[in-house]
């Protein structure tokens, strides 16, 4: 074997597993349910290729209408992480020293120790009618009568926040990190005020890091189960749900397949777009080294 | 020191302290409006914290700034018209070059209509008339170096502070820079305060140089009294090359001293003004090659001049650099002195074994009181 043989077989070899995965758990789970989604029951055990459940979807609002919610939902998280991420980002990169560096990073990867079905019933013992914060603010004298803190909206973006936070502040850390800190001082020299700094200055050079976090944050948020289930129970209405009902309690796989595809369909359009009006590209941002 | 009517920077009795470590001590100064002054001084020796204590980012912990005769120690750092040509310049990446300039403009609310003509009048006075489009990656290092000063200049600062900025370009553009940002101080005519640690930088450009030390300035002067007549050991061994060596004085008047080195040369070396040198005194001695003149021995020794020093020595070496060549003399005590000569590659030419006399005389000797410190260069220790 020629020296050139092996450089190649050693290249294979290791780039295997990663290929194997791609192929076997990615893109074949796909294509089947891509089958799946084209296929039209007629009858039973009787199928027909055809776009019947992508049709079904659309003339039913209830489907649709969840989709948007969840994708609204998922925003209004994205934004609400960014905004509490990176104040915390731009502490951990320019202001904090290094000891404080590391313990907060580790603060902010506690969250993610614990697996998120115990988080998410912690936080249900103590929102419930009968949890912690209720017969607390009872014991007080705040509320007379005990009050559901589980179960609305709010509740699940809070959640929502809480578990994605450590993924929008990591890829802001890392931009704001490679600024120089002369830059920000230039900034102050020349008249600029502190929020002319930020606006003009900070924002701008951080912005392939915010639009890293932002989808990051959209996608995992977006195809989240556990958190809105748990949190908002039956009247979450997301999306995911959706899914799994079609899946599991409809037995309907050729709908739930039909969702999944929908929903990657529009979570990709969502980044998509998010990436033309910030004028950042995927390969500038999320794929930067 | 002079005193202007107002100068445009004064700085009394400026201290600042990190935890127990003084960086600045005690430093006052005063630039007349209109001149290019530097501050020069070794890596660690305060002058970046003085800089920046100027700029409004650090808080002096003692003393005043005054800039145009206000006090501005209170003001914040978007507040005071210095501004500021950062060591690796700090232009906006993400904008192209005219929103650089523009960017102190806008934040200083000058109307949108304005904005276009006085970034154009600053791009022709830095001669960079067509760059106003172009990204900052587009641009060579002397192009960024000057997009830098124009942000700034275009802000019509009291002072503008320059720090270091030449350090990063290399040799060739670094001495066109210095002749050009001497010419660009000429034209805009603010004063412009550059920091430094290379001495010809410091000597070239400025009307007046401050050397500092160890948190504290040595001396203020034009370049040639920091050359030819330096205070302390400090600024003779830091400023220029020289010959150094540690010695004795012998024999003193109240003209001369003779001072017998550890090497054993036996040299008479001027009195001062300052530092006037007693019999017995240690003390550090400095002559700068150019003022050794070098003969063969052969030739008859009877050019030393009066009260000056003359002996003899063979050529242990040659350093060969163009028109700053050098020659290394082994004296018959066993010192090694350098002595500036000129090669012009002909047979007359020194080499090496020649036996020579080396010449100077007492009033380029310069010798200081040693007080311990052996900071700055040691002999040769400094090339420019």
């Amino acid at each position: 074997m020629s020296q050139r043989d092996i450089k190649r077989l050693t290249l294979f070899l290791l780039f295997a597993p990663f290929a194997l995965w791609i192929l076997l758990l990615i893109v074949l789970p796909h294509i089947g349910m891509g089958y799946l989604a084209l296929r039209e029951k007629i009858g039973p055990r009787q199928y027909e290729f055809g776009f019947g459940n992508f049709v079904e979807f659309a003339m039913e609002p209830i489907y649709w209408n969840t989709l948007l919610r969840t994708g609204s939902m998922s925003l209004l998280v994205t934004a609400l992480a960014l905004i509490v991420g990176f104040p915390i980002a731009y502490y951990i990169a320019k202001i904090a020293n290094y000891r404080t560096r590391g313990a907060m990073f580790l603060l902010c990867l506690i969250p993610l120790w614990v697996s998120d079905l115990i988080r998410a019933f912690g936080w249900i013992l103590l929102l419930r009618e009968t949890g912690v914060i209720s017969s607390s603010l009872q014991a007080i004298g705040l509320i007379d009568a005990p009050v559901e803190l589980l179960y609305n909206d709010v509740t699940v973006v809070i959640g929502l926040v809480y578990t994605v936070m450590l993924f929008m502040i990591v890829p802001l850390v890392s931009t704001l990190d490679g600024m120089d800190n002369s830059m920000i001082e230039a900034g102050y020299n020349l008249g600029g005020s502190g929020l002319t700094v930020l606006r003009r200055i900070i924002i701008p050079y951080a912005m392939p890091g915010i639009v890293s976090g932002c989808i990051i944050v959209f996608m995992l948020t977006a195809g989240s189960y556990l958190t809105p289930i748990l949190l908002g129970g039956k009247n979450s209405s997301w999306f995911t749900e959706m899914i799994y009902e079609q899946f599991i309690t409809r037995y309907n796989w050729e709908a739930g397949a039909t969702f999944g595809f929908l929903l990657l369909a529009f979570t990709s359009l969502v980044v998509w777009l998010g990436l033309k009006l910030s004028r950042q590209t995927l390969a500038g941002t999320v794929a930067r080294s | 020191m002079t005193s202007g009517p107002v100068s445009d920077l004064e700085c009394a009795n400026i201290s600042k302290n990190f935890g127990p470590i003084r960086a600045v001590d005690d430093v006052s100064f005063e630039i007349p409006s209109g001149s290019f002054f530097s501050i020069l001084g070794p890596s660690g020796c305060g002058k970046t914290t003085l800089m920046r204590m100027i700029a409004g980012f650090e808080t002096p912990s003692a003393g005043d700034i005054r800039i145009k005769g206000k006090s501005v120690v209170a003001a914040p750092p978007n507040k005071r018209n210095v501004k500021m040509v950062f060591q690796h310049l700090a232009l906006f990446p993400m904008m192209n070059v005219f929103e650089n300039i523009a960017y102190g403009l806008r934040c200083s609310g000058t109307p949108k209509s304005d904005i276009p003509g006085k970034v154009q009048n600053v791009l022709d006075r830095i001669a960079l008339p067509d760059v106003g489009q172009r990204e900052i990656h587009q641009l060579s290092g002397g192009q960024k170096q000057r997009i830098a000063i124009a942000r700034c200049m275009v802000l019509d600062p009291d002072v503008l502070l320059l720090d270091e900025p030449l350090g990063a370009l290399d040799l060739k553009l670094r001495e066109a820079m210095k002749i050009e940002l001497k010419l660009l101080q000429h034209q805009f005519n603010t004063t412009f305060v550059y920091i430094t640690h290379d001495q010809s930088e410091a000597l070239v450009m400025s009307d007046r140089v401050a050397v500092m030390n160890n948190g504290r300035f040595e001396q203020i002067g034009r370049p040639q009294e920091l050359y030819h007549a330096p205070t302390s050991a400090f600024v003779a061994g830091f400023v220029g090359d020289s010959n150094r060596w540690a010695g004795r004085v012998v024999d003193a008047d109240a003209q001369s001293a003779k001072i017998e080195t550890a090497d054993g040369l036996v040299t008479e070396c001027a009195q001062r003004a300052v530092h006037s040198l007693s019999g017995g005194d240690a003390v550090d001695l400095f002559v700068r090659p150019e003022f050794i003149a070098v003969g063969r021995q052969d030739a008859s020794r009877e050019g030393a001049a009066a009260g000056g020093t003359t002996l003899t020595g063979t050529v242990d070496s040659i350093l060969f650099n163009g028109a700053n060549s050098r020659v290394l003399v082994r004296s018959a005590s066993n010192a090694l002195i350098e002595a500036d000569v000129t090669l012009t590659g002909g047979d007359a030419d020194f080499r090496e074994g020649d036996s020579v006399a080396l010449t100077w005389s007492a009033r380029n000797a310069m010798g200081f009181r040693s007080d311990g410190s052996r900071a700055g260069g040691t002999a040769g220790g400094n090339a420019a």
